[in-house]
């Protein structure tokens, strides 16, 4: 057993009258890259968006290590240094460059000095393949690129968890691999993860628990191989058959 | 043909005798101008940060109070000195001022009263274009900086201010040139700027239309130059059209060898093997942990 970095209890959320999220519960563990799989509107994104605070939950608890950032008197922002999220439309800092995005939260917000912010910065950017763009504005790369150092950008921040927010829907097909790949490094090399994601190969492959919500509820959870090999209820066996089809 | 040459005598003749009062007003035109719109901008971003300050429902009621108080003030300002002519506004501040507080605040230099209408002026259509500037910028930019652990102030200055700073630099620019033109109202207060050597110029000599002349080629000449720098500012600010791809070895890329960016990463598509070797040395610095 592992030590629950993240523990979501209880969490509902409505927007107006709509009821979104209804009484989501689950861990994760250092170490765990859990997949996140549904419909489309069946509140994945309102999920991430609660874990790190874009949204406030309706009711519910979100424990860090144990304590409820949900009480008053904790720092959004401060909790927010420690969960990255990777968003589907990239939104790098338009205004800035390449290394200047991967730079400007580690010296503002974590107060490193320049130097030593672009060190590290450098450091992620070679590795998703971006260090021979560090002089390019955002607009003057294409999705994938951009994806790739949306991802350099979260994690120069060292956070714990990342979110990623199906971070290949907005990319045209051929891009979609080259982000995978550093997802899928990351991964491997023991990164907690937390992917909304219609990449189900992903979802399979690379994901050590798979989670399946259904209209604002997990509807069924378990290893990738139980869910998909063996799933238990109909709406799952339903959705991924859909799937299959196309 | 004699009417030019006329007019080119009087101009010349305007021009040696009073030139230097032509000169000192286009002197004072541009400071005053250029001041005044600087001020402006400094209290339009004042005003557009201030109401842009997002406010919950679920914030503390003294708070809620108190932003919603920020805006009706800031509201009514923009709207009063948007929807009065300047020129009364001069009036107004100039001979008002002293005459409510029975003398106790009055201006004892000209420059100061118009610096100050001419600035608050210029803010209260700043306020608008700024508030405009930043809810139009997407708001995925707020969501990328908060989810790095941004404060709003820090989002405000790194990410949204500077986006919305570039945005309105036309406006910036277009209150630029008018308070080059519309400063010739500050002779109800007799600030002596451009225009008011004209009327210097007239009352001496009658000669209307040439001062005329000399008066709207040096406004056209200051609004010219006023365009140009802004133009070149936008410029500047875009930064180049293209970028350098930044290799470990200039020589090779020189060399033309080096023709591909993503060459030697794992996003070579030329190179399958490569990458998954390369896929496997990544290495994120981290232990998996056990579960
Ligand atoms: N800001 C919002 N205001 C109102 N309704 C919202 C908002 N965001 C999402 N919703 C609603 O919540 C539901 C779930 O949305 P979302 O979490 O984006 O689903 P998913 O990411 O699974 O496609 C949808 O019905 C959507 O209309
Ligand atoms: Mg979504």
């Amino acid at each position: 057993m592992g030590e629950p970095i993240l523990q979501v209890r209880h969490l509902s959320k409505a927007f107006g009258s709509n009821l979104v999220l209804k009484d989501i519960d689950f861990d994760v563990e250092k170490g765990d890259v859990i997949s996140i799989i549904g419909a489309s509107g069946s509140g994945k994104s309102t999920l991430l968006r609660c874990i790190n605070l874009l949204e406030t939950p309706s009711s519910g608890e979100i424990l860090y290590h144990g304590e409820n950032v949900l009480a008053s008197g904790v720092k959004a922002p401060a909790y927010r240094a420690h969960v990255g999220m990777v968003f589907q439309s990239f939104n790098l800092f338009n205004n800035m460059t390449v290394l200047e995005n991967c730079m400007v939260g580690q010296i503002k917000v974590l107060k490193r000095d320049r130097e030593q912010a672009r060190q590290h910065a450098m450091e992620y950017l070679e590795k998703v393949g971006m260090a021979p763009y560090i002089k390019a504005k955002p607009r003057q790369i294409s999705g994938g690129q951009k994806q790739r150092v949306a991802i350099a950008r979260a994690m120069a921040m060292d956070p714990e968890v990342l979110l990623f927010d199906e971070p290949t829907s907005a990319l045209d097909p051929e891009m979609v691999g080259e982000v995978l790949n550093v997802m899928q490094a990351l991964a491997e090399s023991g990164m907690t993860m937390l992917v909304v994601t219609h990449e189900m190969a992903f979802a399979r492959d690379v994901s050590s628990h798979v989670v399946y919500m259904n209209q604002g509820v997990i509807c069924e959870q378990g290893s990738p191989e139980e869910l998909f090999a063996h799933p238990q209820r109909q709406e799952t066996r339903d959705f991924l058959s859909r799937f299959r089809k196309g | 043909m004699n009417e030019a040459s006329d007019l080119f005598s009087d101009i010349l003749y305007l021009l040696d005798r009073f030139g230097g009062s032509y000169l000192s007003g286009v002197r004072n035109t541009l400071i005053l101008a250029l001041t005044a719109t600087f001020i402006g901008c400094l209290i339009g971003f004042l005003c557009g940060v201030l109401q842009t300050i997002p406010c919950a429902k679920t914030d503390n009621p003294v708070k809620r109070f108190f932003l919603a108080l920020l805006r009706v003030v800031i509201r009514a300002y923009v709207e009063i000195f948007r929807g009065t002519p300047m020129v009364l506004q001069a009036v107004f501040i100039y001979y008002g001022l002293p005459y409510i507080t029975g003398g106790q605040v009055k201006f004892n230099n000209v420059w100061v009263a118009a610096l100050l209408v001419v600035s608050i002026n210029t803010g209260a259509y700043m306020a608008e274009s700024v508030r405009g500037g930043i809810i139009s910028i997407d708001p995925g930019q707020t969501e990328g900086a908060k989810a790095i652990g941004m404060t709003h102030v820090q989002t405000m200055t790194n990410v949204i201010l500077p986006q919305a700073f570039r945005n309105i630099i036309p406006q910036i620019g277009n209150n630029f040139i008018i308070n080059i033109k519309d400063t010739s109202v500050m002779f109800i207060i007799s600030f002596t700027e451009f225009f008011a050597a004209h009327r210097a110029a007239v009352g001496a000599t009658y000669r209307y239309f040439p001062s005329a002349v000399i008066e709207m080629v040096g406004y056209l000449c200051m609004t010219l130059v006023a365009s140009f720098l802004l133009r070149w500012l936008e410029r500047r600010m875009d930064g180049a059209d293209n970028y350098e791809l930044v290799a470990d070895d200039q020589l090779v890329m020189a060399a033309g060898t080096y023709n591909h960016p993503d060459k030697g990463t794992p996003f070579d598509e030329r190179s399958k093997e490569y990458r998954e070797q390369v896929k496997q040395e990544l290495n994120f610095g981290r232990t998996r942990g056990d579960r």
